[in-house]
């Protein structure tokens, strides 16, 4: 079965270890910002770095939200989103005034309260994965991934949620819904657990 | 929990690593993406870069490095050293860094922390801070700590945040290469004042100072240099000295390449 990945490329930094990892578990990797990729791959990356106002800019810009917005919603390909990429996903993200995301989940995106720990959050911490998917397969009980992150997409009520984190509070480290896996962690960046999960989303048919 | 991080630190010059003592002195440690590699095998938690020749000239070299050791290894690596502008920063994030890291920069022309955190985030940026003593007083160094200035190296770092640092990598000259242990004082006042992890680098020699640094100093993360080069000490070794002393690091063994 192909396996061709389409990280989508919206000027954002850096793409080459999710590009690299991806490529490492098997997959034929595309970076794009061109809508014919977009309807070529047969899964989705929606990476993301940086403030989320200036990433929800810069993605309407680069013009294959409505592309993204067809293949994912309509037809059902698997998209992965990390870290900023996750929050996108959410209705609107209060970082540096209120801007919209895709709208996709009912959920907002609001400063970690961490009742006086440090922010950001960066380094690794375990997830506990809430949620009997194929994405998890294979991961320690605990395992740890690495964040990097100063704000966290809140659900409206429960039912997406798929892993948390504990820093402070109890916050959604991954979201799950029918073809749409996406997580507040970075895969690419988390050695032999983010492999892990990659190769499990290469071969997950949600 | 959010596990307490060792980080090796790779000095650069000419596409080769180097370390010194006090800054000085300085010997070949070996290829980078070698070293890079080992680490990763070992679980380091993340790496530093930090290029010492830091000239225009060799700019290529560096960004040579920072791709190949990015697609060879799936962790985290903060990259410093001669970094002027917003697109030098735009530079290394696409050559494969995720953070960056400015020291002289930050004291001369300290807007570049907060355009760089607008752009790119506040996780992206790293105030490296390199300190002396001076009797009571603590100064900040810049320039490969050649040059000495009137900036106190407690309000440099509170500076620093409010314009945008997401981290502060902070350096005691005087401690760099001996392995006589972190400046535990200054670390402590400096972690103590910020609400941004602070890594303390400087002056590790056995496992018991990564293990004091962190518990007595409360840093969120050990930078390690001659600890790890010179001696047969390792991330793993560390990690297994620290969780025993009550130190939560992370327990799994997770790095991308064998060795």
């Amino acid at each position: 079965m192909s396996n061709r990945v389409a990280i989508i490329d919206y000027g954002v930094g850096n793409l080459h270890s999710a590009r690299n990892a991806l490529e490492l578990a098997g997959a034929e990797v595309v970076v794009t910002s061109r809508a014919e990729e977009i309807v070529k791959a047969d899964r989705l990356v929606l990476p993301g770095v940086g403030a989320f106002g200036e990433c929800a800019k810069n993605l309407r810009a680069s013009g294959v939200t409505e592309a993204i917005e067809e293949h994912v919603l309509q037809r059902g390909k698997p998209i992965f989103g990390i870290c900023v990429g996750f929050q996108l996903l959410s209705r609107e993200g209060h970082e540096m005034g209120i801007h919209p995301g895709l709208g996709w989940l009912p959920a907002t995106v609001r400063k970690l309260e961490t009742g006086g720990l440090k922010i950001p959050h960066v380094g690794w911490n375990e997830i506990e994965p809430v949620v009997d998917a194929v994405l998890f397969d294979g991961l320690r009980r605990s395992p740890t991934f690495y964040f990097t992150h100063s704000y966290a997409l809140v659900p409206d009520e429960p039912g997406i949620d798929a892993a948390f984190c504990n820093y402070g509070e109890r916050f959604t480290a991954a979201i799950l819904r029918d073809n749409v896996f996406a997580t507040q962690f970075h895969p690419e960046k988390s050695q032999e657990n983010g492999l892990k999960i990659l190769e499990n989303f290469l071969r997950w048919n949600p | 929990m959010l596990k307490k991080r060792i980080i090796p630190k790779l000095l650069l010059r000419n596409g080769r690593n180097v370390k010194g003592v006090k800054f000085t002195e300085l010997r070949d440690t070996g290829s980078p993406v070698t070293n890079a590699r080992i680490y990763d095998a070992q679980g380091a938690d993340e790496l530093i870069f930090l290029d010492i020749e830091a000239s225009g000239a060799n700019r290529k070299i560096l960004y040579d490095t920072i791709t190949k050791t990015a697609s060879e290894v799936f962790m985290p690596f903060c990259v410093g050293g001669g970094i002027r502008t917003v697109d030098d920063v735009r530079q290394l994030l696409l050559a494969g860094a995720d953070k960056i890291s400015v020291n002289t920069q930050a004291v001369e022309r300290p807007d570049l922390v907060s355009e760089g955190a607008a752009l790119f985030g506040v996780q992206c940026m790293v105030v490296s801070i390199d300190f002396k003593r001076h009797g009571p007083a603590c100064k900040v160094y810049t320039h490969g700590g050649t040059v000495a200035t009137e900036l106190d190296v407690l309000d440099h770092a509170q500076q620093s945040v409010a314009r945008g640092a997401g981290e502060i990598l902070l350096t005691s000259i005087d401690r760099d290469g001996t392995m006589q242990g972190y400046d535990l004082e200054i670390t402590k006042r400096v972690a103590d004042a910020v609400d941004v992890p602070v890594i303390a680098s400087g002056g590790a020699g056995t496992l018991q100072h990564l293990c004091d640094v962190i518990a007595d100093a409360h840093a969120s993360a050990v930078a390690v240099g001659s600890l790890f080069h010179f001696t047969d000490q390792s991330p793993i070794k560390a990690r297994a000295f620290m969780h025993v002393r009550g130190i939560d690091v992370r327990s799994e063994r997770t790095g991308t390449t064998a060795i």
